[in-house]
């Protein structure tokens, strides 16, 4: 019983090893066929606009000249194939084409304005994740064994009512009463700090309230297991039975559902950068569809979709890599 | 979902005040327009822009239009634009999500593979991006809006039909070639009508807030026409003069949106009904401290022991129980007789719902109930470990073996987290597990059933126990691992000189390992012996029926196993007599009439019953 059995587990480890490389090549591709149908569908998207999308983003008075030399500009006389070659070849040199409005250079208008959409997805979803898992697992460890009922009535009460209020009309209410009432922070613009403070709150309290339910409830679940009673026989100080021995096992549910977030707090910037004349990628979008400014649209599809594709990609990755058991693998 | 208990939802609290605001929201959907276009398209000049009055409660508009009216007249447009755009999605997604289960194969798994890539999708950004291609207004709003949502619909008529269709009546009307469209329509779909039904509701309320947001970034409703979200883009550029402007709208939006989702989950809940019953309800009074004095020198005493439920549920009824230093002491019993219950109410790991009662519980010669929390946790945290049940679930599957046997020491003796785990080591070679060093690195699902026991043990072991409480230790693992764990168990409080309970159902393991057993049924002790009597001939009827119903080599094959007919009475029977009369061969109005005590028959043997099974006719058995 010396030699056996670690050769045995040594075996036991290359399996692991290997479904964990064979679990990564899947998700790859996965990731992979889903980018190119993603390109595809925003490549298809400016030739489903009903009549000449170039004629309508340059309106009925522009010369029929440079309604053609703008055509030229952007490909679209040559062959439908040869478009769709070039998009994706364009594309993945980071070269998203020339605005169909104002001619200039897409790229150069993402480059602008997207770290400013990106530092306020990515603050919000930390924020969401700093509040919602201590808060959630807090609400659990309370409420567990049907206890202090009605603190639990008034938390999933409260929860689920700002979990449904869409991010605009918290943006609204935020705006109204520390702005214009109590005037904390700024109505609108990016500053310092201070200007952050309001649209990350906006995108925030829906995702919190949403992901602090579900981990209460997974903390709930966790809680009645064998191994909390275990962690408790041990008479292990109540922090070490919620953060060692309850937290992690609560990880898994709420890796998936904060992935679910990120598309979620991407489509709620588009709201928010307007209410809060945001200089980013959501104010961009919604002035190039008023404007019929397909390219821009288009590019800003690309960036958005891609980013929620990557962001469900890592999510899945890093479900692979810390659930022990990685039941995920086999999927 | 029966009519009656979506009658019975709608009545609840909640249920009325969805009912209320959906009856509300249709009827001012149909009726403002009719009564206020007028007032809410009158045009004045003079009053433009104004905040709050007694004439216009939500200020007027920038032509003087006045806003309470526009909000209750915009309801109509805006209930209809969300409905008919959860409509068009549901017609779209719903046939789409039906298509793999009916025709399987490579396009099912294609149309799958879309559907489950279309729901990645931010809907909004769908929408944005769809309404853009149709042109910006109404139309593209509500179309954009179907086709973002329409991937959630075919999501769940996917998953729903897909278990439609591993049923036996569709394997069926396929057998007799019922075509597939005639498959779709009488029995795919009546069959997940309903959840789909539920959702349409809620998706409504989702439909109502994007064409909202829609509106309100300029990308929707174009004037003259407005909705909700029309006014509320208008009004927030006035938000520092009139706030009221805004806020509105923004009122009618969540009410709006708020009275849909909650009527579907009315609904839902209706649907779902059933099952969800919640016995641990109201409080009972926190365990009463009786201290009486701890002394003696007894590892354990426990005189009086009751355990109740809320609920009336009475699991444990004055139970008392001795172990001496170095004893090792079974108990049995059939499942359900607070075997576990009783010893896990000594370790102090009853879940927060048991109420505890006893004239005297003394561990390691104090109350822990007297002790403070910290105290206690000290006490019971140095000298006792508990074996648990079931090994596959006891350990953490988030930590690594050695982390987990280690902690202990780290939290009740100080010591590094690095000394904790050479200890840990130390102890899961002293328990025989097998390269020890390698399998403290591994995860509890690395380890079979046998030495996950084992590792529990070894937990049990990082301090010195002076009380082993052993749960059901084997019952969970192979006949062959059994007897190795029992001999571990012997072993480690043998050479430890602690004391141990071992609970058992199985009258064979007790005997092999301990000095005294105590037998349970329905929550007392019925017999307390030495293992000598349990073999030579117990004095309870109930005792009798146990041991005789473990096969021995010198069964014959021929007869049947004993067993005992009837079934125990359930922890809610209040029962005036001995709880085993109705299943008593020898039971008679007494039995039933009143409680035997426990009635002393030799030093080390009392049992509890008024026809104990004499010598004599033991002699004849």
């Amino acid at each position: 019983m010396t030699a056996a059995p670690l050769s045995f587990d040594r075996q036991r480890n290359w399996w692991a090893v290997h479904t964990r490389t064979a679990y990564l090549f899947r998700r790859t591709s996965r990731l992979v066929v889903s980018l190119v149908l993603l390109l595809t569908a925003t490549f298809f998207m400016i030739h489903l606009v009903p009549g000449d999308p170039v004629r309508a983003a340059l309106g009925t008075t522009a010369p029929a000249s440079l309604v053609a030399a703008r055509r030229a500009a952007l490909g679209l006389d040559k062959p439908l194939v040869t478009q769709y070659v070039d998009y994706i070849r364009n594309i993945l040199h980071g070269n998203f084409g020339t605005s169909l409005v104002s001619g200039e250079h897409v790229t150069d208008v993402i480059r602008a304005r997207g770290p400013s959409t990106f530092r306020l997805a990515g603050i919000a979803f930390l924020v969401v994740i700093g509040i919602a898992v201590p808060l959630g697992l807090l609400m659990a460890a309370l409420t567990r064994d049907s206890k202090r009922r009605r603190l639990e009535l008034g938390f999933t009460a409260t929860a689920g009512a700002l979990a449904a209020v869409p991010s605009f009309l918290t943006a609204v209410a935020l705006v109204f009463f520390f702005a214009v009432k109590i005037h904390w922070f700024p109505v609108a613009g990016q500053g310092g700090v201070s200007s952050y403070v309001l649209p990350i709150a906006s995108l925030a309290i829906g995702p919190i309230a949403a992901l602090s339910r579900i981990v209460r409830v997974e903390g709930l679940r966790v809680l009645e297991q064998d191994y909390i009673r275990t962690a408790r026989g041990k008479r292990l100080p109540a922090r070490i039975v919620y953060v060692r021995h309850a937290l992690p096992n609560t990880l898994t549910p709420t890796l998936t559902v904060a992935g679910l977030l990120v598309g979620g707090l991407v489509a709620g910037t588009v709201l928010v950068e307007n209410i809060f004349a945001w200089p980013g990628l959501g104010t961009s979008l919604v002035s190039a569809v008023a404007q019929q400014d397909y390219s821009t649209v288009q590019a800003i599809a690309v960036i958005f979709g891609a980013v929620v594709l990557l962001a469900n990609f890592a999510v899945d990755v890093a479900l692979g890599a810390i659930d022990p058991r990685s039941t995920i693998l086999d999927a | 979902m029966g009519s009656s208990r979506i009658a019975q939802a709608l009545r609840s609290p909640v249920g009325v005040v969805a009912s209320v605001g959906l009856l509300a929201v249709i009827v001012l959907a149909i009726a403002a327009p009719l009564i206020w276009s007028g007032d809410a398209s009158r045009i004045d000049i003079l009053h433009a822009s104004q905040g709050s009055s007694s004439a216009h409660w939500l200020g007027t508009d920038a032509l003087g239009r006045d806003i309470l009216y526009r909000v209750l007249v915009a309801t109509r447009l805006s209930v209809v634009l969300a409905v008919l755009a959860a409509a068009i999605g549901a017609a779209i997604g719903i046939p789409i999500g039906a298509v793999p289960a009916l025709f399987g194969g490579r396009v099912g798994r294609l149309v799958t593979g879309l559907i489950n890539l279309a729901v990645a999708f931010p809907a909004l950004l769908v929408a944005i991006f769809v309404a853009s291609i149709i042109g910006v207004g109404a139309h593209g709003a509500v179309v954009g809006i179907a086709v973002a949502i329409a991937p959630y619909f075919a999501r769940l008529s996917q998953t729903l039909s897909s278990s439609v269709a591993g049923s036996e009546y569709l394997a069926a009307a396929r057998m007799i070639g019922v075509r597939r469209f005639r498959l779709l329509t009488r029995h795919v779909l009546p069959n997940i009508a309903e959840p789909l039904l539920i959702t349409s509701t809620i998706s409504i309320g989702d439909a109502l807030l994007s064409l909202a947001g829609l509106s309100f970034l300029g990308l929707g409703v174009q004037p003259p026409r407005y909705d909700w979200g029309r006014m509320l883009n208008e009004g927030l550029n006035r938000i520092y003069v009139n706030p009221e402007v805004a806020l509105g709208p923004a009122v009618a939006i969540t009410i709006g949106a708020l009275t849909f989702a909650l009527f579907g989950e009315v609904l839902a809940k209706a649907a779902g009904a059933g099952g969800a019953r919640r016995w641990l309800r109201g409080e009972l009074p926190a365990s009463t401290v009786a201290a009486g004095a701890c002394d003696g020198d007894d590892v354990l005493a426990v005189e009086d022991l009751t355990i109740s439920f809320p609920g009336g549920a009475v699991p444990v009824r004055s139970v008392s129980l001795r172990v001496a230093p170095g004893e090792i002491v079974g108990i049995v019993g059939e499942s359900g007789s607070g075997k576990t219950l009783t010893a896990m109410a000594v370790a102090d790991l009853l879940p927060a719902a048991a109420h505890v009662s006893a004239a005297k519980l003394c561990l390691f010669g104090s109350d822990p109930r007297a002790l403070s929390a910290s105290q206690r946790r000290r006490l019971l945290g140095r000298s006792l470990a508990v074996v648990y049940q079931d090994p596959m679930s006891a350990l953490n599957p988030a930590l690594r073996v050695g982390r987990q046997v280690g902690e202990v020491s780290e939290v009740h003796h100080g010591i590094s987290k690095r000394a904790a785990r050479d200890r840990a080591v130390e102890r899961l070679r002293s328990v025989r597990i097998g390269s020890a060093d390698a399998r403290a690195r591994q995860f509890p699902h690395e380890f079979s059933g046998g030495m996950r026991q084992r590792a529990v043990i070894a937990m049990g072991l990082m301090a010195e126990p002076k009380l082993i409480v052993a749960d059901e230790p084997t019952t969970a693992l192979d006949v062959t691992v059994q007897q190795q764990i029992l001999r571990l168990l012997r072993d480690v409080t043998v050479s430890r000189s602690s004391a141990a309970i071992l609970i058992s159902h199985d009258v064979a393991v007790v005997s092999q390992l301990c000095v005294r057993v105590v037998v349970m049924y329905a929550g007392r002790v019925v017999e307390e012996l030495d293992v000598d009597t349990l073999v030579a001939g117990p004095a309870h009827p109930y005792t009798v029926a146990l041991v005789a119903s473990v096969p021995t080599m010198e069964s014959k094959r021929e007869q049947p196993l004993a067993s005992i007919p009837g079934r125990a009475p359930t922890p809610y029977d209040d029962i005036p007599g001995c709880p085993f009369a109705p299943r008593c061969p020898r039971a008679s109005e007494r039995c039933r009439a009143e409680m035997p005590p426990l009635e002393q028959h030799s030093p080390t043997h009392r049992a509890a019953c008024w026809h104990p099974v004499n010598v004599l006719e033991k002699a004849a058995v």
